[in-house]
């Protein structure tokens, strides 16, 4: 049981929300994240990703956008409601060490894991770059926080409506083109999204790394929905993850895995995200 | 085979008893090994096949006695010594011949704490029944004394009185036990180490008890309310329990000790992710472990889709590879989901199938079609990513391999295709790499199981471990054994700090 002690609308469809979870806050690192289940009987899984701790206070903040069912219930459990199953962290942390120049990319709701991140990596002495994209205006989030961290920083949207009108993959490619090239990228976003900054990157040959959020049920290592292939291997987010090296990800496989359920889902909550993303990126 | 309705065996078998009351102590053991052997009721295969109740029914109290009388009491006693946990089997199945099921069952407990989950799982026929002289006398190990049968019926009989004994505890020892996992493996340790007074807790990944027996073993073999009542008498017993704990993240395993005071850890988070043939295709669209296809309906109550939320694969044609128990509940449960056609794709023979006799025997009365010599070459999908084929080689039996098994051969060039949108694979599981993962320190083989001495210690003092985590996937009986066997190891090394405490302080 983890009680909701504060919940905040960040655009349209994007939540954050701060739980008690004295335990998880003490053992949590960046680029892991928990999984939640609203009815202990016939509710879904869901991983999401950690966004903020404190280890003091025994909290830890969630941020979300309303894809499904279990997404929209969260969205209407109120201040003082408890969540049932609350787990974690789960995953590998993130490796953090001194890399030298990072440019970290958040897409939409990616920005929220990416957060951590690019705290530690800056708090560990790197020179980081951030990168934060949307669709349109309303959907950038955790603008002012990004800023604070990063050394140089780029938002855009896909329609123009703030920052550069542009996708996250532009200004990347430049960023890969300045001599000398940064030393690694974090991508972190729609699936679509995390693609394409791998194939932007892989000329560049500099090393991109990946958080992916699949499918998973149990989490723990145990039933392998999560698996995705990385180069010639098999792979278990949950254990093995949650990031890989965007290079040796097989995206078009984990999307086609990720709508496993679409046509069966009774409540057909279309990711709007990532289709408009998908969409644009069909028409070009 | 023709179903025998359960009244029609139960009527049979209340005429049959008659003729043997009389002359229960007076049989010769000629005589005992003409009684017939008792048949299973069951639910009508047409009807279970589209339910999740469970199938076998269990025998009546003239069926149990009745079988119990087949029993010639040996003196070799072969039953004991192929039995993991060494119930005193000849003494309980006495005592149901005599209709004194209370004293059955006491015998029992003495060994198991778990029976009703054992009578339905355990692979008896190559276990207690294996070498029974009933068996052996009749040249056909399924005409042994059907020991599982009613070890179930005598778990279900005290159940049924409402009156389950709640095992004695020791006076409080002041002593920690942490149990990592709640699988059989964990429950053994926490009953038996409660009992003599230590404080144990059961720290549970998931949000339900029980591990593999919820998640992995589906209603129709093992009803959820069996488990949740096995559970009761722990709890009962003062076992203290926390879900949703995944110890190596949640909390360091060596954190438990070192931070929250625990005296002695038990592991036993059981197998883990699951295997794949490695063959092509696999990465589409309707591939599933076995381990995720039961999980969703067992644990997450796919079946229920008024209700649930977790959604599951709708199916057409199944194909399901392995030949384990696991491959036998994956395919009854996809028929039981709507599957029109549920192939079991084994690549040797109905002989070497590691499965339960009687889970292949439902498995065919339910309609699951067996292609026996004939194994996965590639799964082929549609423009969309998704299953539409799979394409087979037929094999033959060759010379035998370190299993003991004969191994199956390739035939060259009899590819065929089979026409299905589902494939599961329930070839076996790895272990769990969490606990690896997290504490390195733990020896562990190149598998990831972990390594233990004979009294189930690993390579960290006070950390014991059991189950499928050491043995790779076995059955829940040997993961009992081991819990069984750690426990009394840390029974006996508890008591030996709490006596040096006691001197010291003198």
């Amino acid at each position: 049981m983890a009680k909701i002690l504060t919940k905040k609308q960040l655009s349209k469809d994007v939540y954050m929300m701060r739980l008690d979870a004295p335990l998880i806050a003490e053992e949590r690192s960046a680029g892991q994240f928990i999984i939640l289940q609203l009815d202990d009987d016939y509710g879904e899984r869901i991983p999401l990703t950690i966004a903020d701790a404190d280890a003091k206070e025994g909290t830890i903040t969630i941020i979300y956008q309303v894809v499904g069912k279990t997404t929209l219930q969260l969205s209407e459990m109120e201040v003082g409601e408890k969540i049932p199953t609350l787990v974690g962290p789960l995953g590998r942390p993130t490796h953090i060490e001194e890399f030298g120049t990072v440019v970290c990319v958040g897409g939409g709701i990616g920005v929220a894991p990416l957060y951590p991140i690019a705290q530690a990596l800056k708090n560990a002495g790197n020179h980081v770059i951030t990168i934060i994209g949307a669709r349109t205006k309303e959907l950038i989030i955790l603008e002012d926080e990004m800023k604070v961290i990063a050394d140089e920083f780029i938002v855009c949207t896909d329609d123009g409506s703030y920052g550069r009108k542009a996708l996250v993959t532009e200004p990347l490619k430049e960023i890969c083109e300045r001599s000398p090239k940064p030393n690694m990228v974090i991508a972190i976003g729609p699936p679509i999204m995390m693609k394409f900054c791998s194939e932007t990157t892989r000329p560049y040959e500099v090393f991109t790394q990946v958080s992916l959020n699949t499918i998973m049920v149990d989490g723990t290592g145990m039933c392998g929905g999560c698996r995705v292939n990385i180069g010639k291997e098999i792979k278990f987010v949950c254990v093995d993850g949650p990031e890989f090296d965007g290079h040796k990800v097989d995206f078009d496989n984990m999307m086609a895995r990720l709508n496993s359920y679409k046509e069966f889902e009774r409540e057909a909550h279309s990711c709007f995200l990532e289709q408009e993303i998908k969409d644009k990126e069909a028409l070009r | 085979m023709s179903h025998h309705t359960p009244e029609q065996i139960s009527e049979e078998a209340k005429k049959l008893i008659v003729a043997y009351l009389d002359k229960i102590d007076t049989m010769k053991p000629k005589e005992r090994t003409k009684i017939p052997p008792q048949e299973m009721p069951a639910q009508d295969p047409e009807i279970r096949s589209h339910n999740l109740e469970e199938v076998a029914l269990g025998y009546t109290m003239e069926q149990a006695r009745i079988e119990a009388m087949r029993c010639i009491q040996c003196v070799k006693k072969n039953c004991i010594d192929d039995c993991p946990v060494k119930i005193d089997i000849p003494r309980f199945i006495e005592y149901i011949a005599h209709g004194e099921f209370q004293n059955a069952s006491d015998v029992m407990k003495e060994a198991n704490l778990l029976p009703a989950i054992c009578g339905r799982v355990c692979p008896q026929e190559t276990q207690c029944q294996s070498n029974c002289a009933v068996g052996k006398a009749l040249k056909e190990v399924d005409k042994s004394v059907a020991i599982g049968r009613l070890e179930r019926f005598i778990a279900d009989w005290e159940r049924a009185t409402g009156k389950i004994s709640i095992p004695e505890v020791k006076p409080e020892t002041g002593k920690k036990v942490a149990i990592v996992g709640s699988g059989p493996a964990g429950l053994t340790v926490a009953a038996d180490c409660r009992r003599e007074g230590h404080h144990v807790t059961i720290f549970e990944a998931f949000h339900k008890l029980g591990g593999v027996l919820r998640y992995g073993i589906p209603e129709f073999r093992l009803p959820n309310d069996i488990i949740d009542k096995e559970i009761d008498v722990l709890k009962a017993m003062g076992v203290e329990i926390k879900t949703n704990f995944v110890v190596g993240r949640t909390r360091k395993l060596t954190d438990l000790m070192d931070k929250d005071g625990y005296h002695a850890i038990f592991v036993g988070t059981g197998a883990g992710l699951p295997m794949f043939m490695g063959i092509e295709g696999e990465s589409l669209v309707g591939v599933f472990s076995a381990n995720e296809y039961l999980t969703r309906v067992n644990l997450m109550r796919a079946y229920d889709k008024g209700h649930a939320d977790t959604p599951i694969y709708v199916s057409k044609n199944v194909a399901v590879l392995g030949g384990g128990n696991v491959a036998m509940d994956a395919a009854r449960m996809a028929k039981r989901l709507g599957a029109e056609n549920v192939y079991v794709v084994y690549r040797r023979t109905e002989v070497e199938m590691p499965a339960r006799k009687e889970e292949v025997a439902h498995a065919k009365e339910e309609g699951i079609e067996f292609y026996f010599l004939q194994n996965a070459k590639r799964i082929l999908g549609n423009e969309k990513g998704r299953v539409k084929a799979m394409e087979c080689l037929r094999y033959e039996l060759g010379e035998p391999d370190s299993s003991g098994r004969r191994r199956p051969v390739v035939i060259p060039n009899s590819e065929f295709i089979l026409d299905v949108d589902t494939v599961i694979v329930a070839i076996g599981n790895g272990s769990n790499p969490l606990i690896s993962q997290t504490t390195p320190q733990i020896n562990a083989n190149k598998w990831g199981n972990i390594i233990v001495d004979e009294t189930q210690k690993t390579s960290v003092d006070r950390i014991f471990a059991g189950g499928d985590i050491v043995l790779g996937a076995a059955t829940v009986i040997l993961a009992m054994g081991e819990g069984r066997r750690a426990a009394a190891a840390i029974n006996k090394m508890l008591a030996e700090e709490i006596e040096k405490e006691k001197a010291s302080m003198n």
